[in-house]
């Protein structure tokens, strides 16, 4: 797939390619709802859901068709067009985002070349989002969740970028396919444990999982910038926050993982190795959601500010000396 | 509504520095316990002060018993504290005892003991999973009811219920417990034993909990003193205050166990606390099983009508929050003149304000939990 060629080719490829993508996303939700419900079930000894389908696997269509019959309650004075509109700001950036990976060697809709600052421009724009959501409720649990996002989402940011760039280094380019294509030998992941672990933290910070859960804090805020959000609004929420779970992770595998490369020994296609990888690390994301209890909001800062920033800058600086003195 | 709003917020004044805010929290609202309502006074995510609003259940426990004869309050009793209902159901019958003189079989005082320490567990592992769910961690939570719902299902066998257990009556206790209860009692133990382990893994030593509980939420002793606090909070702060040593009843001083204490009077201390009391409370269900007695569990002839001499009584148990008393005026009628309960966890939830001045609202939901208030004991 590519856009090259003449332009209804294009148009045809591009329509057909955001159709594929959001089908992808509703289903990658729905699983990723039902593989949480699962798997938080074997972490506390108990089943999970086994009543609709084979082992619950229908549970999630259930809580779909539940979620779209569900009526959706708008409080009064709320702002009006920040309120409505917020859902949408949250999923849109996620859904463009998703479009910009090599799934496979040939699986791309287009390599852009600076598909790694795409990325990350439009992450960022996700919170701009959830800032309108908890300011437009009219609602100090869903103002001080947007608050405590929009602040952690910036704290977060920088060493999530910082400790890319080390990779970027290594792979001299910032195409999301050059990137990959740089690990057939190694993955970046043995030459970047730190950088690695970094990323995979402030990932975790950035997507607002447990134990960095903090904007939609439930035992604190209620439910945070979602609070008075219901039915098929707050399942957009919640979309996207599962789809940017996909997100970080398919980053973490095309930047440290070798993407679609698997090893030379197990000659599998491209796109299981990439989808085995983001699912594993979605894993180990839900793991650590069902194991840890939640920071403090200022512990949480002063672990961005004072420890994983100042360690990816060291990381980036050490990088650098080294392949300017190895090369 | 305005000065519905402002009558029942006496104490906290208005931010005049256009700065501060209010946030009301509760009774709608996920870590509330029961129908508290907490008023706080905000900057930012940073407390000015808080107020607890008490009185939203209305339950009137203590004008119930002015206006019922004494058996039939009885079952009132563990409905004052619906987590530890056994322990204030025996509390109640034993202060009848005292108060008519009534002799208890010695087997009907073991199984008061098992039944209490039982109960007290049950308690404090509801106690750990809450608190750790106000701390964002749910797992925990359900470690804690798996093991939670092994002795409700011994108590349900001997009782018939499974939280509010009336099992008491004056004199003894309704039902004798069977070789079976005393086989999955034990079992209990060792399986309590066996997770005590994992839980110090899993919650412990685990570096986010200790730095969400290290040195917040300290109730200092003088505090802890002047409010009255008592119970795990108490002896956090280090005083080593159990009734059950310092006053004991029942058959309590025939038992050796310890009073666990910390100095801290931390978060983390009162949550050290309970998990050794809960280990404790096995020890002292170990030794009346040893010890058990055979023989009837009610006196000879059971009466059904009570006229306790005129005069007045106190009693107090440790139960699973602290000093939980009954004191009864009696008019030598057959329904109390007062009756009066003394109940921890208002006092406990006294304190509070002074603690929260100056934390972070994460905090407070972090040491309303640790306090371990159960509301129905304050609005009783």
């Amino acid at each position: 797939m590519s856009l090259d060629g003449p332009w209804p080719h294009r148009a045809l490829i591009t329509v057909l390619t955001g159709a594929a993508l959001m089908a992808y996303v509703a289903f990658n939700g729905m699983l990723l709802v039902w593989l949480e419900r699962k798997v938080s079930a074997r972490f506390q000894r108990r089943l999970g859901p086994t009543e609709v389908g084979w082992a619950g696997l229908l549970q999630s269509v259930a809580d779909v068709v539940k979620l779209l019959a569900k009526q959706l309650i708008t409080p009064r004075h709320v702002d009006a067009p920040l309120y409505h509109l917020a859902p949408v700001v949250v999923f849109v950036p996620v859904l463009a985002g998703i479009s910009l990976f090599p799934f496979d060697q040939r699986l791309q809709l287009h390599d852009f070349n600076i598909g790694l600052v795409l990325l990350f421009a439009l992450a960022g724009l996700g919170f701009l989002g959830i800032f309108m959501a908890g300011w437009g409720s009219n609602n100090k649990y869903a103002l001080l969740g947007a608050m405590r996002a929009v602040a952690q989402n910036i704290a977060y940011e920088i060493p999530l970028i910082l400790s890319t760039l080390p990779v970027v280094l290594l792979a001299r380019s910032i195409s999301l396919r050059q990137i990959v294509e740089a690990q057939h030998q190694l993955w970046f992941v043995l030459l970047q444990p730190v950088g690695f672990a970094i990323y995979f933290i402030a990932a975790v910070a950035e997507t607002n999982r447990a134990p960095f859960d903090i904007p939609e804090a439930e035992s604190e805020l209620v439910a945070g910038f979602h609070t008075e959000y219901s039915g098929m609004r707050f399942a957009l929420f919640f979309l996207a926050e599962y789809t940017n779970m996909t997100i970080v992770c398919m980053i973490a595998a095309t930047l440290f993982l070798g993407g679609y490369v698997g090893p030379a020994w197990l000659p599998l296609p491209g796109w299981v190795w990439f989808f085995a990888k983001v699912y594993l690390l979605l894993l180990v994301m839900m793991w650590l959601r069902w194991t840890f209890p939640r920071l403090r909001f200022d512990q949480l800062m002063s672990f961005a500010w004072g420890v994983l920033i100042p360690l990816a800058i060291v990381n980036l600086l050490a990088t650098a000396v080294v392949i300017k003195v190895w090369r | 509504m305005d000065e519905l709003w402002q009558a029942s917020t006496p104490r906290l004044e208005a931010g005049d520095d256009g700065d501060s805010y209010y946030l009301n929290m509760g009774p709608q609202h996920p870590s509330m316990h029961g129908v508290l309502r907490l008023l706080l006074h905000m900057r930012g995510e940073e407390l000015l002060d808080a107020e607890p609003v008490i009185g939203y259940a209305h339950r009137a426990h203590e004008k119930m018993a002015e206006n019922r004869n004494y058996l039939m309050f009885l079952p009132n009793s563990s409905r004052v504290d619906y987590l530890s209902g056994m322990i204030y159901n025996l509390a109640y019958c034993q202060a009848m005892e005292r108060l008519l003189g009534i002799e208890v079989p010695e087997r009907a005082e073991h199984i008061r003991v098992i039944a209490s320490e039982l109960n007290r567990i049950s308690s404090h592992l509801l106690w750990f999973g809450t608190f750790l769910l106000d701390l964002g961690g749910v797992t925990p939570f359900l470690y804690a009811f798996d093991d939670r719902e092994e002795i409700l299902a011994i108590l349900e066998r001997v009782t018939g219920s499974r939280l509010t257990y009336s099992y008491g009556r004056f004199g003894g206790v309704t039902q004798d417990i069977d070789p079976r209860f005393v086989e999955q009692t034990l079992a209990f133990l060792a399986r309590l034993r066996g997770r005590m382990p994992e839980y110090h893994d899993l919650v412990s030593d685990n570096v986010i909990f200790r730095h969400r509980c290290e040195g917040v939420g300290l109730i200092d002793q003088q505090t802890a003193l002047r409010y009255g606090v008592t119970g795990p909070c108490l002896r956090a702060c280090g005083v080593p205050y159990d009734l059950r040593r310092a006053e004991p009843y029942g058959i309590y001083s025939r038992f050796s166990f310890e009073i666990p204490t910390q100095s801290a009077g931390d978060i983390f201390a009162r949550y050290q606390v309970r998990l050794a009391e809960m280990e404790q409370s096995c020890r002292i269900i170990e030794q009346a099983i040893a010890v058990l007695p055979t023989g009837p569990v009610m006196p000879e002839k059971p009466k059904k009508r009570f006229k306790p001499d005129a005069g007045e009584s106190y009693f107090a148990v440790e139960s699973a929050r602290g000093h939980f008393g009954i004191y009864i005026v009696s008019d030598g009628s057959e329904q109390p003149l007062r009756l009066k309960l003394r109940t921890p966890s208002f006092s406990n939830l006294s304190a509070l304000p002074a603690v929260l001045k100056g934390t972070m609202i994460a905090d407070t939901v972090a040491i309303l939990g640790s306090v371990d208030v159960v509301l129905p004991e304050v609005d009783r």
